[in-house]
């Protein structure tokens, strides 16, 4: 690449000016990164849903629970061939902003159900006969610096008192973006220690279907089992219940696209201000490269290599510095399971980058492009 | 020999007829060159002079192909350039025009080496053999321990002698000199003026060199004056 010396000579005449744009660049995509990560952990949920499950929750709320006498009727509709439960518990662990969630699972069906999570066939042993055993995630594990055997008292929030488990095994997920932040224990060890207001209750159930085309088919008919009822059900695909629980945050979709958007404009205004500023400067330069033999085409590429430049080391060392952020983990402790910049983002911000950079160099490049040499070199 | 009576015999170098060139200011259109004729052979050393706004310097950008004629053909060495496409200019002018500005022009960015370099960066040439031709560029003006030097690190004499280095490097048919001395002192002009008569006489360029100073046309074969867009012989002398 002979010409190369030519691009970094030109990109490092005005360091300051070259540095603050790279600046922009770097500021504009570690922010794009970010909004990607919080768009990614808003929007996990729509990334793990399987397609074949569907979840069952009480038609009135959620937080409305459902008979357990429903799960005989569930395996029996067709279409149907798992059936599980859970229970959201809502604990704490020492203090409030120990947030993480806690579900009682009925717990064959549930590892079946939810293959994606990763427990050793020992471990999973020792908790099926442990009365107050759990599973951890890995996240969680790492968070609170937990090991198999440790014995660990939840506050309950929404179940009064303190309640105690053992650390009976720990789950990995088999995708990065699974969500190993999760407490399990035993749904029967919250329905015996609540016996009076909970026994024969559930959260919700979580159904697997023989095909993800039927979903819609089987939802219907799981509903329409329980119209009438005093437990009416209301049944979606995983996905579409992630999707509710979205929603609920209000448009993070627009909102990130919003900011996004300003961010881009402003980053490509600044970018086309500077790259014009410099072809001006460099007008008679710019002719003596034409008049000793240079190309209209090498004079626009020259221009537009100098912004595409800026555009991609810029934009990677933003999204490089983002990257080193989300390394550090969920800042919020346990609202973002999955705080995690991956591969798409990171490629549609370079993207993004680079577009930036066409379009902020386009203008100036093609004005160094059109410019007539005896006019530019009368020039003082 | 240089003409401008258009009766040259078609074995010069630069051959020019009936050279029209007009610009358009507002309603009022300027006739720059009238019907112009000049015949250059290779090997001669040509001073245009003239008053300021005589059109010197238009003559030698349409003789470089940095600007077109209103009417009249110009051929260099065989190819008419007066009717060539813009891409195809501007390849013939990395093969045949070396040009050399009043205010150097280098890239203030480049070293003198990068600088001399640029126009063989056009050409098919190593990178090893680009080093050769630009040290013995460098070598003939004087500068070849200057060659990591940038402009801002060189006198003005220097620069002018980098910007030489630049058009000969690739060694072009000929040099277009616009007032090459006009920017420098007595002395560094004296530099500058006997480095263009040795290229010619040593090296057997051919140059055509516009400028205000007698003293520098002095160094020329033949001076000819421009007036009223319109060329008038002046002396033709030995080169020195």
């Amino acid at each position: 690449m002979k010409y190369r010396h030519l691009i970094f000579a030109n990109l490092f005449r005005k360091k300051i000016r070259t540095t603050l744009t790279l600046g922009s660049f770097v500021v504009a995509l570690f922010l794009f990164g970010f909004l990607a990560v919080v768009h990614g952990a808003f929007n996990q949920g729509l990334e793990v849903a399987g397609a074949n499950r569907l979840v069952v929750v009480n038609k009135v709320s959620i937080i409305q629970p459902l008979p357990i006498s429903y799960k005989d009727k569930l395996a029996q509709i067709p279409g149907v061939t798992l059936v599980t439960h859970a229970n959201w518990f809502g604990g704490v662990y020492q203090d409030e902003r120990n947030f993480f969630p806690q579900f009682a699972i009925e717990d064959e069906t549930y590892r079946q159900m939810f293959p994606e999570f990763l427990v050793p066939d020992d471990q999973w042993k020792i908790f099926t006969d442990d009365r107050v055993g759990a599973i951890v995630g890995e996240d969680l594990v790492k968070r609170f610096h937990w090991k198999v055997g440790d014995r660990v008292p939840i506050k309950g929030t929404i179940f009064p008192g303190t309640w105690e488990f053992n650390i009976d095994g720990i789950y990995k997920g088999s995708r990065p973006q699974d969500d190993t932040t999760q407490f399990w224990f035993h749904y029967k060890y919250l329905e015996e220690r609540e016996n009076q207001y909970w026994k024969g209750l559930i959260g919700w159930y979580t159904v697997r279907i023989d095909d993800p085309g039927n979903a819609t088919r089987v939802a219907a008919a799981i509903d329409d089992t329980f119209a009438n009822s005093p437990w009416e059900t209301k049944t979606e695909t995983e996905k579409a219940f992630a999707a509710g629980f979205v929603k609920q945050a209000g448009n993070i979709e627009f909102l990130l696209l919003s900011i996004g958007s300003v961010v881009f404009f402003t980053l490509l205004l600044v970018t086309g201000n500077t790259m014009a500023i410099a072809v001006r400067e460099r007008m008679r330069e710019l002719a003596v490269l034409k008049a000793v033999g240079f190309s209209d085409g090498f004079v626009l590429l020259l221009v537009l290599g100098e912004s595409l430049f800026l555009a991609v080391i810029g934009g990677g060392l933003g999204l490089a510095l983002c990257k080193l952020f989300t390394l550090r983990g969920d800042p919020t402790g346990g609202m973002m399971p999955y705080f995690y910049l991956a591969l798409p983002a990171v490629i549609l911000g370079l993207l993004a980058s680079l577009t930036v950079g066409l379009a902020a160099g386009i203008l100036p490049a093609w004005a160094a492009m059109r410019l007539r040499v005896a006019d530019a070199l009368r020039r003082v | 020999m240089v003409r401008v009576d258009g009766r040259g015999d078609g074995s010069s170098l630069v051959r020019v007829r009936g050279l029209d060139k007009k610009y358009q200011r507002g309603s009022e259109e300027i006739h720059v060159l009238q019907g112009l004729n000049l015949d250059v052979d290779a090997g001669d050393f040509v001073a245009f002079m003239g008053p300021s706004g005589s059109g010197k310097t238009t003559l030698l950008n349409l003789l470089g192909g940095i600007d077109l004629p209103s009417a009249g053909s110009i051929t260099v060495a065989g190819d008419e350039i007066t009717h060539m496409s813009a891409s195809k200019l501007t390849a013939w002018r990395a093969r045949h025009v070396g040009f050399i500005f009043q205010m150097y022009n280098l890239i203030p960015v480049l070293t003198a080496f990068q600088n001399v370099e640029l126009p063989l960066l056009l050409t098919h040439l190593s990178k090893a053999e680009r080093r050769k031709h630009v040290e013995a560029a460098l070598g003939i003006v004087g500068l070849a321990e200057r060659m990591e030097h940038y402009p801002r690190q060189l006198s003005g004499g220097q620069e002018q002698r980098v910007g030489i280095a630049r058009a000969i490097v690739a060694d072009p048919t000929f040099l277009l000199c616009d007032e090459p001395t006009g920017d420098l002192d007595r002395k560094s002009a004296d530099e500058v003026m006997e480095l263009l008569s040795r290229l010619v006489r040593e090296h057997k360029k051919t140059v055509l060199l516009v400028t205000h100073d007698p003293v520098a046309a002095e160094r020329a074969q033949t001076v000819l004056h421009l007036n009223k867009g319109v060329l008038v012989e002046g002396r033709t002398v030995e080169a020195k």
